[in-house]
């Protein structure tokens, strides 16, 4: 082994060790490491790539259903979705690198989680997001806006994947950290999955892909460190993407996998080559023997340290059957990909590596995964609510809708989805601005439909129902088109785990998130943690973002938020209470966010979504929205203007039931003809319902009050952001 | 009739074109020959398609490196020869580089990308790719790019005028904002050659091909060229 200088306490401290952690390493070698050791040890260790705080809660989530193929722990979930088909998907966080370097954060971002669909076999067929911002007021807010919406687009863009939905939310909590979390679902056949266990001594380790160059060194050790005022210069840690070479590697990578060439592949995420080989070797129970001098390399002079560190983007690691590299090579060579063997699977179950046959590291492979720290991190049952303070209306009920549609939270997002390519494949059947994209299993017809949501309000203000209506809100927005809910991914987002109270609200949410998963039958497939997202020791919202994904089994049966008749009746689905505590209503108009959230109660969730979904299967609802942000007049409105048709709507004059946000609703456009029976069927299920107005025309009015044209509402709904980002 | 779609590194919508494009014919999708851009040889063809994409990145400039890759020798001899060529997008950037097509795109004059769907007019229906139209009809099919500026020097833009060589011109926004999404000059759209065997345009009619795209108004333009080459 080389010799180095001796590692000094500081080194250990800069690569966010602890001591504890260093005498860990210490017994696992049995020896002091060197520096290229400590490093890779220290991003292994790391809170991005160990899940050393969340590992304990993690595992109280549900996983299996019949028609999972494979849940957490791979690259991403695996779900049988019929017909031979498998979907295949994730959603991930970028937060810290696009807080630093919008543009380039953002597009890596989408291109790692890309990655991890690919390598087990599908083709991509689908992104989504999940943006959140600071205030509109603060000073960055406009370019993180700008650029994160630009990498987004330009990444999924050129690889010719459609962005089909997503959210964008603001909020102060975020002002110092921004969220990114992007989803990719991706299509193959069932009996067609690749793993990433390496497997047979002596079996060829090939890398393909981009060449590794000195970017992204220590990523994953800065995701997982709070913010402060030398972020800035953290800047060299973003890697940069090629969405161009990506497009290459997708397309060799499926070309390969057609063939009977590959034992196991994986992705180069974070921690790049180094988490790549470990998880390859210990899922296998073999060891990794290395040539670093192999490695593809962008520059002269790398040393080992930062060849196994570099997190350079668009690089696969693959184990091949022995006496087929000649036939993998072609096919890289065909789209211009670099393609080298650089070390071969060993039976040392040690991770070992060399430069001119001298060895630069040597590692166990068991000990470095299972010996990695695992806290249970001392955490406090947040405090309950106060009950929320007397209501008075902010201003008359139809001003107050215009203002709703007209505001940060609610307006159009159109600005932002117009930089997506949306209907490249050409299969993209609803577009973002439903509750639910959809998009064609290819040659079929048949759907997918997909969701990405979270209230973090909800969930500041009491974790577990929040953590519950996140994942019901999802399972909603796909009952809402009428397809059948599978399963999630789920992207969490939190501070400190080392302060009590926010590993209080973590807790908290995986506990209403598990609830919610067992209830309605939806488990967690795969997912991501990012925590440490605090900036001079302020918090963001706790943010459990989820990304599911549903079957349709009839595209020519689903629905969609547009009302398209007119003299339809609109009936509302759910029991409505008037709940105002934590609304939009009272953020935006009364700038208060008093009181707990609506209450989620999971088995009216079922029952509603189950009702709902049932009636567009049979083919006898086309028009459904699901109700959220700003309640029933919101919801009422956003589908007056999606179909161009006015609503003439009638109810009680108080503005919880026009702008609550009670859980488990619907409203459902219904032709006269059809109403009394469904009203009929809904009783003999229990399920509220009741008519709350009438289609037609071409404005909104509330209890015989004055109209408010569909134009004039449109204007105001699409203005806001647009003018908003007019200076960026 | 015999249809190939040129596949260039990162051309993305190559199948897409090769699905709508074989409905068009009635056969499945491998009617529709794929020809990999490194070949400088391709069999006897009715019809090449230039796919959308982001053709070797589009670094250096949109098209611009694909215009010189082996193929698109053979596929500028054939466009000589009269064969039909037909680029989307990013292939109509291609056509315009490799100067088979007249003027260039620039990137839009809002400087971001731009995709949604829009309206174009129907400028001369009497051709091989628009003779399923009317004259003056009104098409809605989507766009999706960066770079769809057209621009054509002005004595150029009186010529092309004058030969009935504006194949569609955008028009109309039913939704209050701009038609034009890119700023290109005179509202152009699509553009034909001298003798109209050669045809590019922004718009994506394989997007506009299914009843699942909300839209079928692209179907026209392929199924005039069935019956035309067929």
């Amino acid at each position: 082994m080389r010799n180095e200088p001796t590692i000094t306490p500081e080194q250990v401290a800069e690569h966010g060790l602890t001591e504890d952690e260093y005498q860990t390493i210490l017994n696992v070698l049995g020896r002091e490491p060197n520096l290229t050791e400590l490093g890779i040890f220290s991003v292994m260790w790391s809170e991005h790539c160990s899940y050393k705080s969340s590992k304990v809660w993690l595992k109280t989530l549900p996983t299996e259903a019949p028609w999972v193929i494979c849940g957490p722990g791979e690259n991403a979930g695996v779900v049988d979705i019929g017909d031979g088909k498998a979907a295949i998907f994730k959603m991930e966080s970028h937060n810290h690198p696009s807080f630093i370097e919008p543009y380039q954060g953002a597009a890596t971002g989408v291109g790692g989680i890309l990655r991890d669909v690919f390598t087990m076999g599908a083709r991509p067929i689908a992104n989504m997001n999940a943006l959140r911002f600071g205030a509109p007021e603060d000073d960055k807010t406009r370019h993180l806006v700008s650029g994160v919406v630009a990498g987004i687009g330009g990444y999924g863009n050129c690889v010719g994947v459609p962005t089909v939905g997503g959210e964008v939310n603001f909020d102060p909590a975020y002002n110092g950290n921004i969220l990114v979390n992007a989803m990719t679902v991706g299509l193959a056949d069932a009996d067609r999955i690749f793993y990433s266990a390496a497997a047979g001594i002596g079996n060829p380790v090939v890398y393909v892909g981009s060449k590794t160059g000195r970017d992204g060194i220590h990523g994953a050790t800065m995701a997982s460190a709070e913010f402060d005022d030398a972020t800035e210069e953290k800047r060299p840690t973003v890697q940069v993407g090629d969405p161009f070479t990506e497009k290459l590697l997708i397309e060799a990578c499926l070309e390969l996998m057609a063939t009977d060439t590959i034992v196991a592949i994986q992705d180069m995420g974070a921690a790049g080559l180094t988490c790549s080989s470990v998880e390859m070797a210990d899922k296998g129970g073999v060891g990794f023997d290395l040539d670093i001098d192999k490695v593809p390399q962008r520059e002269a002079g790398m040393t080992p340290y930062e060849v196994m560190l570099s997190e350079s983007q668009e690089r696969m690691l693959i184990v091949l059957r022995p006496g087929t590299e000649a036939q993998a090579q072609a096919i890289f060579d065909k789209w211009q990909l670099d393609f080298a063997v650089v070390g071969h699977v060993s039976d040392s179950g040690r991770f070992t590596g060399r430069v001119a046959g001298e060895v630069v590291f040597d590692i166990p492979v068991r000990p470095l995964v299972e010996e990695s720290p695992e806290y249970e991190r001392p955490w406090v049952e947040p405090k309950a609510p106060a009950a929320l303070a007397p209501v008075t209306a902010a201003m008359e009920h139809m001003a107050a809708l215009k203002s709703l549609l007209a505001g940060p939270h609610l307006s159009s997002r159109r600005w932002v989805w117009e930089q997506y390519d949306q209907t490249v494949m050409a299969d993209t059947v609803r577009k973002p601005g439903g509750d639910a994209a959809i998009v064609r299993i290819h040659g079929s017809d048949r759907g997918l439909a997909i969701a990405t949501d979270c209230t973090p309000r909800y969930c500041r203000a009491e974790p577990r129902q929040g953590g519950a209506q996140a994942v019901a809100e999802v399972w909603r927005n796909i009952t809402s088109v009428g397809a059948r809910p599978l399963a999630i991914t789920d992207c969490l987002n939190f501070g400190n785990p080392e302060r009590p109270e926010i590993m209080g609200e973590f807790v908290g949410c995986i506990q209403g998130m598990g609830e919610a998963c067992r209830t309605l039958d939806f488990p967690v497939v795969s997912g991501n943690v990012s925590l440490y997202n605090e900036t001079h020791g302020q918090a963001i919202l706790p943010t459990p973002a989820i990304g599911g994904i549903g079957v349709l089994d009839d595209l020519e049966r689903h629905a969609d938020l547009a009302l398209r008749r007119d003299g339809d009746n609109l009936i509302l689905i759910g029991e409505t209470a008037g709940h105002l505590g934590q609304t939009i209503y009272l953020r935006q108009l009364l700038n208060r966010g008093d009181g707990p959230p609506p209450p989620v109660d999971l088995t009216v969730e079922r029952r509603n979504g189950d009702f709902v979904r049932a009636l567009i299967a049979a083919g006898r609802v086309d028009t459904c929205h699901d109700l959220s942000d700003g309640g029933l007049l919101v919801a009422a409105a956003e589908m007056a203007m999606a179909g161009d048709t006015g609503l003439d709507l009638n109810g009680p004059e108080d503005a919880g039931f026009w702008f609550g946000e009670d859980q488990g609703r619907y409203l459902l456009a219904v032709p006269e003809a059809d109403t009394a029976e469904i009203l009929q069927l809904a009783e003999q299920q229990q399920v509220p319902a009741q008519s709350v107005g009438r289609t037609g025309g071409e404005a909104l009015t509330l209890n015989a009050g004055a109209p408010i044209s569909l134009a004039e509402l449109r204007r105001a709904h699409e203005a806001w952001l647009p003018d908003y980002m007019r200076n960026d | 009739m015999k249809a190939s779609v040129i596949v260039f590194p990162g051309s993305n919508c190559d199948r897409d074109v090769q699905v709508a494009l074989a409905s068009a014919i009635g056969g499945t999708p491998d009617t529709v020959e794929m020809v990999w851009h490194g070949d400088s040889e391709m069999a006897k063809t009715d019809l090449i398609v230039l796919p959308g994409g982001f053709s070797y990145g589009d670094y250096l400039r949109s098209g611009a490196m694909s215009a010189r890759s082996p193929v698109m020798r053979e596929v500028v001899a054939r466009a000589e020869q009269g064969v039909a060529v037909l680029g989307i997008c990013n292939g109509f950037q291609v056509l315009t580089e490799a100067g088979l097509l007249p003027g260039a795109l620039l990137p839009n004059a809002g400087l971001k990308f731009v995709c949604r769907d829009v309206q174009i007019r129907v400028e001369n229906s009497q051709t091989l790719f628009t003779n399923g139209y009317q004259q003056g009809q009104t098409l809605r099919i989507p766009v999706a790019h960066h770079d769809g500026q057209y621009f054509v020097e002005p004595e150029t833009l009186a010529e092309m005028r004058e030969r009935d060589q504006i194949a569609f011109r955008y028009c109309d926004a039913d939704d209050g904002r701009a038609a034009n999404p890119n700023g290109s000059i005179d509202d152009i759209a699509g553009v034909f050659n001298d003798r109209k065997s050669v045809l590019g345009l922004m718009p994506h009619p394989e997007r506009a091909a299914d009843a699942i795209h909300g839209g079928t108004d692209g179907q026209g333009l392929l199924n005039s060229l069935v019956s035309a080459l067929s």
